[in-house]
């Protein structure tokens, strides 16, 4: 999609398509020729992980579809009978049940990779919008297919989360009955999120389609954070990163199928083999490991409507993210300050999913969790609103090199590869 | 015109996400009193929620009526059977003092607290630490409004329709 | 090995005393760590030990069953690859020795003349029957405590194995000075909140084993943790020695890949 196309039909009927629909082109041009900064690292194998971790859920998300029974009284036992009597269906559960936790352990890299390498400065702003987009809509997904299975958290996380809609004023108690479908979680809200999870995830697809549409624009970023200058700092994308990627893939996957096949549960939590009780709450209602950082800080506000409204706001503060850095320079390799800030921003999600698993009035060496949880809530909204774009203005980057190719490579090679 | 028709083309599509008619049919739910002695709790379901019915003892009620409403988070009383502008003082909580008679859902996400606990004896809800008093109204923590009363009436004294 | 994450989820749940405890306790009556069940099937190479299965099973249907239904479980399941081993013709024998519901006979009725409803012997695609017909009946004969169903527990608890064969070891303990155990509950620290409604409910030879194991407490217990772990995960050893055979492939397939890795990059750097 950038530059000119390289593509030449070899027979009479990739002729024929091309002039018709140029798809083999479109193909050729972004799975193959396309020019990729030489320097990627590890980190950015994560998009074409992530796209594997899609496709994986999606089919097996069907298949278990064929099987699951959505409906209050009968969802709990069907996905024992999917675990107990369906060919295989432990299996494909537990891909899917701990595909959801790989995703989100593969998005949350992502994520921070792009952070790190100022991936979200110009001009690929759209592509961090888009991609928090697709972030959003992940957890949509994975809130509603968390609550199919019908256990204890699936039933009370799905009546929690539903109430924050509650927190509005004046309307917020009928969007939630509106949500239901009934005056409390029931067999209407089971069903529309059944439905729901199975139609976001290929919206999902669509969004991401989206996502590389504008990532082929201006190209990959790379840990330099310097603009490709010259065909020597790139290489064509076949063989050289669909090799690493696979390489990658394929680690990645070996993480993957030791939790499905040794520690299937690792994710989850007891409470869930148990099915929902409307008339009991669990003594600690926990959502999954991914969504804790949000979970901390809902907490962290004694406040209902302001609970909610920090909550939101720290994933909306995302999308103005391009924004708020003010520094000409992308690569937190070349920004020492930054650099601190960074992890220490990385330290404080951390520490706000730790202090959301545990109960409201925990304490750790006597501080209360909550004050942890409020003061870790107040450096995410500082580092994005106050630090990012202070520290652009007074910070002073370190040299940059002249090229890709040159800090690859060294100087004299460059000068003899050109 | 076309915006109107295309509104009113969407909303049947908005609707159908409401409560069906089955779901909005009053259920009512009759429970026998006698059982329960002073100082216990019983806890039934109505309407898909849980219902809590509290015998209170005199030290309970005592030690609801002496708050002063005025420094309550929630100055309404939150009960069906009284004018929405009834105040939050413990007799407009209840139509018989040793009868306490709750929704028993969180009025902060709608968790159901745990009875005879909290610094105020009366429940705490352990998802996000809201706390109640013997008089079901909001003391401390996250939760904005006291525990709604159903609209409930004594049928005889030990019996009590609900609903 | 219970993880981390487990970890902070049970230091988390210990935080929270249960209600009827909060005014006279003022001992902290979170449970106790769980103790090690020592079971056979632990690791990533462990397999149930069918002798366990079996005499487990024989507690399970002799002390546990009176109270604890197995609804997930079918007798089929009794013969099945990973389970306790019994053959066709043994879970065939249990089944029939137990009574199920009939299906309404010639003339519509599913009562005889004294309204005791009809049964039919169990066969193999039949699941355990519930001891108890709904759920008010099954609290109205335990003073209004619900036994929970089985076939789950051992996923449903935190601790799973581990925290069974506490339970039912923990019994027959004195408690501290100055706790005051419920009326009508018993005292097991390994119970959060350290009342638990449920009788003591094994003692030394409370079944005869046919294979000659000394039926002490603690062999039962470690016996019906076991059969009960296999009720909750009947698919543990084939998901183990597939997950063997994957993993094998995939190191294999990794070594491959990042030779071709290097072998594309090699004039790259």
């Amino acid at each position: 999609m950038s530059g000119p196309s390289t593509y030449t039909p070899k027979s009479g009927f990739e002729k024929w398509i091309d002039q018709r629909l140029p798809l083999p082109r479109l193909m050729h041009d972004t799975m193959q020729t396309f020019p990729t900064p030489r320097n990627l690292n590890i980190w950015y194998t994560f998009g074409g992980i992530l796209t594997f971790c899609l496709g994986v859920q999606i089919l097996t998300g069907i298949v278990l579809a064929m099987h699951y029974v959505a409906n209050a009284g009968l969802a709990f036992d069907s996905v024992e009978a999917i675990m107990r009597d369906v060919n295989y269906g432990w299996l494909i559960r537990y891909i899917h049940s701990n595909g959801a936790s790989m995703f989100f352990l593969a998005v949350y890299i992502h994520m921070f990779r792009g952070l790190y390498y100022g991936s979200y400065k110009a001009p690929r702003e759209l592509i961090w919008i888009i991609g928090v987009l697709i972030y959003l809509l992940m957890m949509a997904t994975a809130f509603f297919g968390y609550v199919l299975p019908w256990g204890q958290m699936s039933f009370w996380g799905a009546t929690v989360i539903t109430n924050l809609f509650s927190a509005i004023p004046v309307v917020g108690s009928h969007i939630a009955t509106w949500l239901w479908g009934d005056f409390a979680v029931g067999d209407a809200t089971l069903n529309r999120f059944f439905s729901l999870h199975y139609l976001l995830p290929f919206i999902i697809a669509g969004v991401v389609g989206l996502h590389i549409w504008a990532l082929h624009v201006p190209g990959n970023n790379n840990p330099l954070g310097i603009d490709v200058k010259s065909p020597q700092d790139t290489v064509p994308f076949h063989p050289y990163y669909t090799v690493k990627d696979a390489f990658y893939l394929c680690l990645f996957v070996v993480v993957f199928a030791t939790f499905v096949f040794y520690a299937p549960n690792f994710f989850g939590n007891p409470d869930n083999y148990q099915q929902a009780n409307p008339l009991v709450t669990p003594p600690d209602i926990v959502p999954e490991w991914y969504l804790l950082p949000f979970y901390a800080m809902l907490r962290s506000i004694p406040n209902k409507l302001m609970g909610v409204i920090v909550m939101g706001g720290a994933i909306v503060t995302l999308f103005f993210l391009p924004w708020l850095d003010t520094s000409r320079v992308r690569s937190c390799r070349f920004r020492p300050l930054m650099k601190q800030f960074f992890w220490a921003f990385a330290v404080a999600c951390v520490i706000l999913g730790y202090c959301g698993a545990q109960s409201v009035d925990a304490t750790v060496a006597g501080i209360p969790l909550l004050w942890v949880a409020r003061l870790a809530t107040l450096y995410y909204f500082l580092f994005f609103w106050i630090l990012m774009p202070i520290i652009g203005l007074i910070e002073t980057p370190k040299k940059l090199p002249a090229s890709i190719a040159q800090s690859v490579l060294g100087d004299t090679a460059a000068a003899a590869a050109e | 015109m076309a915006a109107v028709g295309a509104a009113a083309a969407a909303w049947p599509f908005i609707d159908q996400m409401n409560p069906s008619a089955a779901a909005l049919a009053l259920s009512t739910v009759e429970v026998d009193l006698a059982p329960v002695a002073a100082g216990q709790q019983i806890v039934v379901k109505w309407r898909g929620h849980p219902l809590f019915i509290r015998h209170r003892t005199p030290a309970e009620i005592d030690s609801a009526k002496k708050v002063d409403v005025a420094t309550l988070p929630d100055p309404l009383a939150r009960n069906a059977n009284k004018p929405d502008s009834a105040s939050a003082a413990d007799e407009d909580r209840v139509i018989k003092p040793e009868w306490l008679v709750l929704i028993g859902v969180c009025t902060h996400l709608g968790c159901t607290p745990t009875g005879f606990e909290g610094d105020y004896g009366g429940w705490l809800c352990h998802c996000h630490g809201s706390q109640y008093d013997t008089s079901g109204r909001i003391r401390k923590g996250p939760a904005p409004e006291n525990l709604a009363v159903p609209p409930y009436a004594f049928l005889t004294d030990t019996r009590v329709k609900v609903g | 090995m219970r993880f981390a994450l487990r970890f902070a989820l049970a230091v988390g749940l210990t935080a929270v005393a249960l209600p009827a405890l909060a005014q006279e306790a003022t001992f902290d009556t979170k449970r106790l760590p769980v103790k090690d069940g020592h079971f056979e099937f632990e690791g990533p190479f462990g397999t149930y030990d069918r002798g366990a299965l079996q005499r487990g099973f024989q507690v399970y249907k002799e002390v546990c069953a009176a109270c604890h239904g197995l609804n997930h479980i079918a007798f089929h399941n009794l013969d099945e690859e990973g389970g306790p081993g019994f053959t066709e013709a043994q879970a065939k024998a249990i089944a029939a020795g137990y009574k199920i519901p009939a299906d309404p006979n010639d003339k519509g009725e599913i009562t005889d003349d004294k309204g005791n409803r009809l049964t039919r012997p169990g066969i193999l695609a039949d699941k355990f029957p519930s001891p108890y017909p709904n759920e008010e009946a099954a609290r109205a004969n335990n003073s209004g405590s619900l036994p929970p169903d089985l076939s789950m527990i051992e996923k449903a608890r935190e601790g799973g194995s581990d925290y069974i064969y506490s339970i039912l070891t923990g019994f027959h303990m004195t408690p501290p000075k100055g706790f005051k155990v419920t009326e009508g509950k018993y005292y097991n620290p390994y119970f959060e909140g350290w009342n638990i409604s449920m009788p003591p409910p094994l003692v030394a030879d409370a079944v005869t084993y046919s294979d000659g194991t000394k039926a002490t407490i603690e062999q039962e217990a470690h016996d019906v943790a076991t059969f009960l772990a296999w009720a909750s995960d009947p698919k543990m050893e084939e998901r183990k020695r597939t997950g063997f055979g994957v993993l094998v492939f995939l190191v294999v397939l990794s070594g491959v890949l990042f030779a071709a890795y290097r072998k594309v990059w090699a004039d790259m750097h």
